[in-house]
């Protein structure tokens, strides 16, 4: 701004006239998404124990081996998940809250002077691709309902029958929350019919309307589905590591 | 009747300092309340703008306990009495005097933005799911509240390169308006610096019409960004239809 500002709130890291405990919302935060990077890293590089009975690990799903790769398999897919989280909207809001601190909470100073371009330069410009990510998840989404529904189907000596384990109903859990997640994403729900202005001036304007409306629905507990689902994919993925790995014994129900 | 305490800021935009005053609390006061007492009582020459005390005109907003509130519309029976309330200008803009700010640059910020402009030959005639829309827009009482809290301006003073969310706002309203048409992405991205906002939603938490101004306005306006600007897919089918939008 052209005018000179009177200094009324002082400028700098953490400065705030707020009361409150600003700085617990961001501890969650934290600990979650940084304890489900830790142990997702991890597990990305562990090759081992991702398969037992007719269960799949999310983290390994689908399984691609190729001869040529030496490495685990889990790399060659985790890039599109772990993308469309990244520049997941809701997750953008909380990853530059907590740990960009930028800002750290409302009204409250950041370190004084620093850079700041937002998502206009490389690597935050990229967040605009948003979209494509969201393109791959769904087309992942496919691949894990039938990972899901396969859980259900136990092999045998007469080949596979119908069955009920812990560990289809972990996956069948971690599907619904993934579906979840990303019908109510903010890309998806300008696809459908955001991006119209005129409903009725367009072909198919009826349907659109509602699609925008569902998603819209969704979209507003998509905070509530991206905490779920980031925490039952990785629980999904623990489930089956410690079957996999006669840690714990498969439950079966049916 | 127990008194309140409050440290109100005194001064100019050549600095000033926090004044202590003494309330006495009634059932239903709110903090415009107590200024006004101040202002009859202790400080006659109290600056503080101020209308409807409806939480409609926008005018009373200020910083209470740090937190960007309308003032109006603040009880006291919400805040905690046992520590001093302070009240303060709104940081994001110049004080003229004490709680009076300078938010003049938002009007020339507003200039900037085309008006609503019918689509040639358009029939006047709209679908109400189609105005539901857009009404939330039109709930603004341009208070700029979401103009002091974002830290784009607040912190970073971008306030020649962005407009910030309250313009946002008022674009989303023109951009989803049935008969509107004009596309006002180039102007988003060029001139108000939309790709500045990092979605943190701040302007969303203090909105005290409600607004869903992140979710409903600005993300779908960054989206339409991305469709003309971003989108590599939709850029080369433009190229092949030779269309700009």
């Amino acid at each position: 701004m052209a005018e000179s500002r009177t200094a009324t709130v002082r400028s700098g890291f953490g400065v705030t006239m707020r009361r409150d405990a600003w700085w617990v919302e961001l501890i969650p935060v934290v600990v979650i998404l940084g304890a489900f990077t830790v142990y997702a890293t991890w597990r990305t590089f562990e090759n081992n124990y991702y398969e037992f009975g007719p269960y799949l690990s999310p983290f390994y799903s689908p399984l691609i081996k190729p001869k040529w790769w030496p490495l685990s398999p889990a790399i060659l897919i985790l890039w599109a998940p772990l993308g469309f989280r990244a520049t997941c909207y809701y997750y953008r809001k909380a990853y530059y809250r907590a740990f960009f601190l930028d800002p750290p909470g409302c009204a409250v100073g950041e370190s004084h002077p620093h850079r700041y371009s937002g998502e206009t330069r490389f690597p935050f410009i990229l967040q605009n691709l948003h979209r494509y990510f969201l393109y791959v998840a769904i087309v992942f989404l496919f691949i894990l309902w039938y990972d899901a529904i396969a859980a259900f189907w136990f092999p045998s000596a007469t080949g596979k029958h119908f069955g009920i384990g812990i560990g289809s109903l972990v996956l069948l859990v971690n599907i619904i929350l993934l579906t979840g997640y990303t019908l109510s994403c903010h890309s998806l729900r300008h696809i459908v019919g955001g991006n119209v202005d005129c409903f009725s001036c367009v072909v198919a304007g009826g349907p659109r309307h509602g699609a925008w409306r569902g998603v819209s629905f969704l979209n507003e507990r998509h905070m509530l589905f991206a905490w779920l689902s980031l925490i039952s994919v990785g629980l999904a993925d623990l489930y089956v590591r410690l079957v996999a790995s006669g840690a714990i014994a498969d439950l079966r129900l049916l | 009747m127990p008194d309140a305490t409050f440290k109100i800021f005194r001064g100019d935009r050549d600095g000033g300092e926090l004044y202590e005053y003494k309330v006495p609390i009634a059932p239903g006061m709110v903090v415009l309340d107590a200024l006004h007492y101040i202002q009859a009582h202790d400080a006659p020459d109290l600056a503080v703008r101020w209308n409807c005390k409806a939480g409609k005109c926008g005018s009373c907003s200020a910083e209470v306990n740090g937190r960007p509130r309308l003032t109006c519309k603040t009880r006291l029976d919400a805040l905690p009495l046992d520590q001093p309330i302070t009240v303060q200008p709104m940081k994001s803009f110049p004080v003229l005097k004490d709680l009076v700010t300078d938010v003049s640059w938002n009007y020339r910020v507003n200039k900037k933005i085309p008006p609503f402009t019918p689509r040639p030959n358009v029939e006047w005639k709209m679908d109400q799911r189609e105005v539901d829309r857009v009404q939330e827009f039109r709930k603004c009482i341009e208070c700029f509240l979401c103009q002091n809290v974002c830290h784009v301006l607040r912190d970073h003073e971008k306030q020649e390169q962005f407009g910030g969310p309250r313009f946002f706002v008022r674009i989303a309203g023109l951009e989803m308006h049935p008969l509107d048409g004009l596309s006002r992405t180039e102007l988003l991205k060029e001139e108000l610096g939309i790709g500045l906002c990092n979605i943190t939603k701040c302007c969303t938490e203090v909105c005290p019409e409600d607004i869903h101004i992140t979710d409903n306005a600005i993300i779908p306006l960054k989206e339409r960004v991305v469709d003309d600007f971003y989108d590599p897919v939709r850029w080369f089918l433009r190229k092949l239809s030779g269309k700009k939008h």
